[in-house]
């Protein structure tokens, strides 16, 4: 059979050098192939030559393209046109910023088919509905006359796959279409696209920098490091027999290790205690973000805290900074309740807790140095010689001291997020807030960062408060993890807890959207429907309601739910006993054949 | 103990070091109209700064035989509407020109920037009530100000400086402070608040070191609309006085030589449209310099 896609020695050069080197595979019809990598691999370049593109400076300076026999690389600018977007279509990662935010969704769905001059706008708009249907959108009849800001992330992405497959193209490429995405999310998209992939036989590129997410996706997988192929075959063979080194690295990175035991907290008293603290944005903190969270801190430990996005994670964070003032509540440090705002809070105090942003790039100023960045708290803080302390700091985060003297422009992504969490640990603080550290790095980078975390963690003794929305990190890291949904900690227990059931069932959801890496996972998972539903509009209901699969009519919706024992010492913000919860969860096939 | 097989962030090899500092110009950057651009305002820096040295005749000295002679060895720009030589008159009004323009543009700018960064590290009030100040004189017509001052006081060269320069701190004020509320909402700015460090600190080290560049182009703007009014009040005749004359007031005075093409009125045209434009191409120049850095790699 001739190959649909044949690359032969690819290369793409951008200013400093080639980005993509010696590159060559094939893609047989109705095949699937991810390409898989970290940032600066080269996967985007790669995907985006298939369609005969190259981003601002890059050129194809060698190899061939072809596509249904003809080579992309030589072919004239209207040839491409029109295999753009009809013949060869591209679903990029980022959805929102994809869709002028001016138009009605229908009328850029239906756009490359009008474009392409392939059927009538009354064809197209009852095709896009078909569509809608099969992507599983809510409402299909109806939702093309909403804007792209009246749906979610989850739902965009698909009306982008629905745009993308409205020409009914050969080869459609995904170039990481879930990344920006929660994993309950992710796992709905996953399916449909999957589902919608396979049933309409299209030929599929499959871009990421997850392995587990691949591992459902891809028939075939190639793996790339700094533009260059390491390794490719049948997904079967890379998961469990890869021959490349840097892909059994991969793999590695990708499982991050459960957290060694870490000496048991002394007993002089919880460091950190936050007592229900509700907070909130707007006028008055009219738009409520936090309801009545509880957490406790011990000295040494450290504390994981996830949820999804607009869970209130990183607002936990900014008020325990003092960032944000809470409009209930208050948060006590070493039992001494704190001043609600940064401004009323001593230097002593803001020194003892010190936050490290999500995004290093934004976190560190770009007008200074290495060492001004961590001499600066040192200084402020009067804790010892700045210049010796930053060698030490340096040293601490397995940096060499000439780093000192760069800037933050000519460091990495791994690099500069040591020195955000350097900066931190000048201060010689009692408690570290992480928000997200680790979730701007490549797989790699991050796992390394994750042990660099737990080293410190025992040289040190750091109390931690980790926030993060991925389970398998925070497990890396937190021996007592808090699950918060919308606002509300639905649940709290320690980390060995979170091996199996009983648990929340939004934390037992999140565990089931986790992918696994292995194939299968995606069919087997129990994890039902995710994302979309706001919580109930009384605030004393449980705010998991709407999406919860095993509520109880009459009572879940009548009464709020109260705080029941899970197993030692964990607890859970539900009507069932930990009895009924562990029920359920053992008994997945029935679930998911009651679900369906 | 770690099981990787590579340790990433390790040196390793790091990003390209790019320029150090954001204020390194590197000339290889600046496309061509820019480097154009800045031929110009070099030339008309280093005019105003040694011009009058090499000017061939005294500014008030009547040297010609005639009035609006044309171009000749003796008198390269020819002679003027009393028969001086128009070379050495433009020597010389280019330090009034250009020197008053850079003296109004900088205390503008800096002013500017300093209420700016002021207000924005201030309470949300102080903000507000600043903010009104400026747009109250942003609607105050700098012509017309500039009028009803030089009538009041009589014309000056301090006089003269201080219109130009309050005419234009509000507007400097709005760019100013537009970037600083943007920087102020970056994550550096809360950590450094969260460490507890004063306001002064936090708008001296960190938000004006990451806004001279946006500063900086809008202080060439500023420039050249300083140029523009204070021509516009020298063809008026209430800019700088008899005997000494900048470029507007050339124009203005050789005004009836235009009918004999006299280039006594056509070179101050010229001199202050090349100033003006090789300005502007040299902002854009650095603008689109600038606006080239932050996109994906």
């Amino acid at each position: 059979m001739i190959p649909l896609v044949k690359v032969e020695g690819l290369q793409v050069c951008g200013e400093g050098g080639p980005i993509v080197d010696d590159v060559s595979f094939e893609i047989a019809e109705g095949e699937v192939l991810a390409l898989i990598g970290e940032s600066g691999s080269g996967k985007t370049t790669i995907a985006l030559a298939l369609m005969g593109y190259v981003r601002g400076a890059c050129r194809i300076t060698r190899g061939v393209v072809t596509f249904e026999g003809r080579d992309l690389a030589q072919a004239r600018p209207h040839e491409l046109e029109q295999l753009r977007g009809a013949r060869i279509a591209y679903i990029a990662q980022s959805a929102a910023a994809a869709f002028n935010p001016s138009r009605t969704l229908l009328d850029q769905v239906v756009e490359p088919a009008l474009i392409h001059g392939l059927m009538s706008r009354r064809e197209a708009e009852a095709k896009a509905v078909e569509l809608f249907l099969s992507l599983r959108l809510p409402d299909p009849e109806r939702i093309g006359g909403r804007y792209p800001h009246q749906v979610s992330g989850g739902q965009l992405q698909r009306l982008m796959a629905a745009m993308a497959l409205i020409t009914d193209p050969t080869l459609v490429i995904l170039d990481e279409p879930t990344t920006a995405l929660d994993v309950t999310t992710q796992i709905e998209a996953l399916r449909v696209f999957k589902s919608v992939v396979r049933e309409r036989g299209v030929t599929a590129v499959y871009v990421s920098h997850d392995l587990a997410v691949v591992a459902q996706m891809a028939d075939r997988i190639l793996v790339l490091q700094h533009g260059q192929m390491r390794e490719i075959g049948s997904a079967e063979r890379i998961l469990h027999a890869p021959a490349d080194e840097y892909t059994r690295t991969l793999m590695a990175a990708a499982r991050p290790k459960a957290a060694a035991a870490v000496a048991p907290p002394s007993a002089d008293g919880p460091i950190l205690e936050v007592k229900s603290l509700s907070a909130g944005y707007g006028r008055r903190g009219g738009h409520k973000v936090l309801h009545d969270v509880e957490l406790t801190l011990a000295r040494g430990a450290s504390l994981g805290v996830i949820g999804e996005s607009g869970s209130g994670k990183s607002t936990l964070a900014r008020v325990i900074a003092g960032l944000l003032r809470p409009s209930a509540g208050e948060v006590r440090l070493a039992g001494e309740p704190l001043p609600q705002t940064y401004e009323r809070r001593s230097l002593e105090q803001l020194r003892r807790i010190q936050i490290v942003f999500q995004n290093a790039d934004t976190a560190l100023n770009p007008a200074q140095s290495v060492g001004q960045i961590l001499g600066r708290p040192v200084a402020l803080y009067r804790r010892g010689d700045p210049g010796k302390r930053v060698r030490e700091l340096l040293d601490l985060m397995r940096l060499p001291a000439s780093y000192a003297e760069r800037r933050c422009g000519e460091l990495s992504g791994g690099q500069k997020q040591r020195v955000n969490l350097a900066r931190a640990l000048a201060a010689e603080p009692d408690v570290v807030l992480c928000d997200e550290v680790t979730s701007a790095l490549d797989t790699v980078v991050a796992a390394a960062m994750l042990d660099l975390l737990a080293e410190l963690r025992r040289e040190l003794s750091l109390s931690l408060v980790f926030i993060s929305h991925d389970i398998a990190t925070v497990r890396a890291v937190c021996d007592e993890v808090a699950v918060l949904y919308a606002g509300r900690r639905v649940e709290l227990a320690p980390t060995r807890d979170f091996a199996g059931p009983p648990h929340h069932p939004y934390a037992d959801l999140l565990l089931a959207s986790t992918p696994e890496m292995r194939r299968g996972w995606l069919e087997e998972t129990r994890a039902s429907q995710g994302g979309g539903a706001a919580p109930p509009a009384d605030p004393r209901l449980c705010p998991f309601l709407p999406r919860c699969p095993v509520a109880v009519a009459g009572v879940c919706d009548r009464e709020p739910a109260p705080v029941r024992r899970l197993g030692a010492s964990g607890q859970a913000l539900c009507h069932h006993t930990a009895a009924e919860l562990e029920a359920f969860q053992r008994a997945p096939a029935a679930r998911a054949a009651a679900g369906i | 103990m770690s099981e990787l097989v590579i340790d990433p962030m390790v040196p390793g090899p790091a990003p390209a070091a790019p320029a150090r500092g954001r204020l390194a110009l590197s000339w290889s950057r600046i496309p061509l109209s820019g480097r154009i651009g800045a031929a110009l305002v070099a030339f008309w820096l280093a005019a105003a700064a040694v011009g009058p040295f090499l000017a061939p005749y005294g500014v008030g000295a009547i040297v010609a035989d005639d009035v609006f002679e044309p171009i000749s060895l003796r008198h390269l720009l020819g002679s003027d509407y009393l028969g001086r030589d128009v070379l050495s008159r433009m020597l010389s009004g280019a330090r009034y020109t250009v020197g008053l323009a850079l003296a109004a543009a900088a205390i503008a700018s800096a002013s500017g920037c300093a209420i700016a960064l002021f207000a924005v590290v201030s309470r949300r009030w102080v903000d507000e009530a600043t903010s009104r100040l400026m747009d109250a004189m942003i609607s105050v017509p700098s012509k017309v100000l500039a009028l009803v001052m030089v009538a009041a006081f009589g014309s000056s060269i301090p006089l003269l400086l201080a219109i130009a320069a309050v005419t234009y701190i509000p507007g400097a004020y709005r760019i100013a402070r537009s970037v600083a509320v943007g920087l102020n909402q970056m994550d550096y700015v809360e950590a450094a608040r969260a460490r507890g460090e004063g306001r002064l600190y936090i708008a001296r080290h960190e938000i004006l070191p990451n806004m001279l560049n946006p500063v900086l182009a809008d202080f060439g703007l500023r420039f050249v609309f300083v140029v523009l009014l204070l021509s516009g009040l020298s063809f008026l005749g209430l800019g700088v006085q008899p005997p000494h004359a900048d470029l507007g007031s050339l124009v203005r005075e050789n005004t009836s030589g235009l009918g004999q093409a006299a280039p006594a009125v056509i070179a101050p045209a010229l001199a202050i449209a090349s100033l003006t434009i090789g300005m502007n191409l040299l902002i854009d120049g650095l603008a689109g310099r600038s606006a080239g850095v932050g996109g994906r790699p």
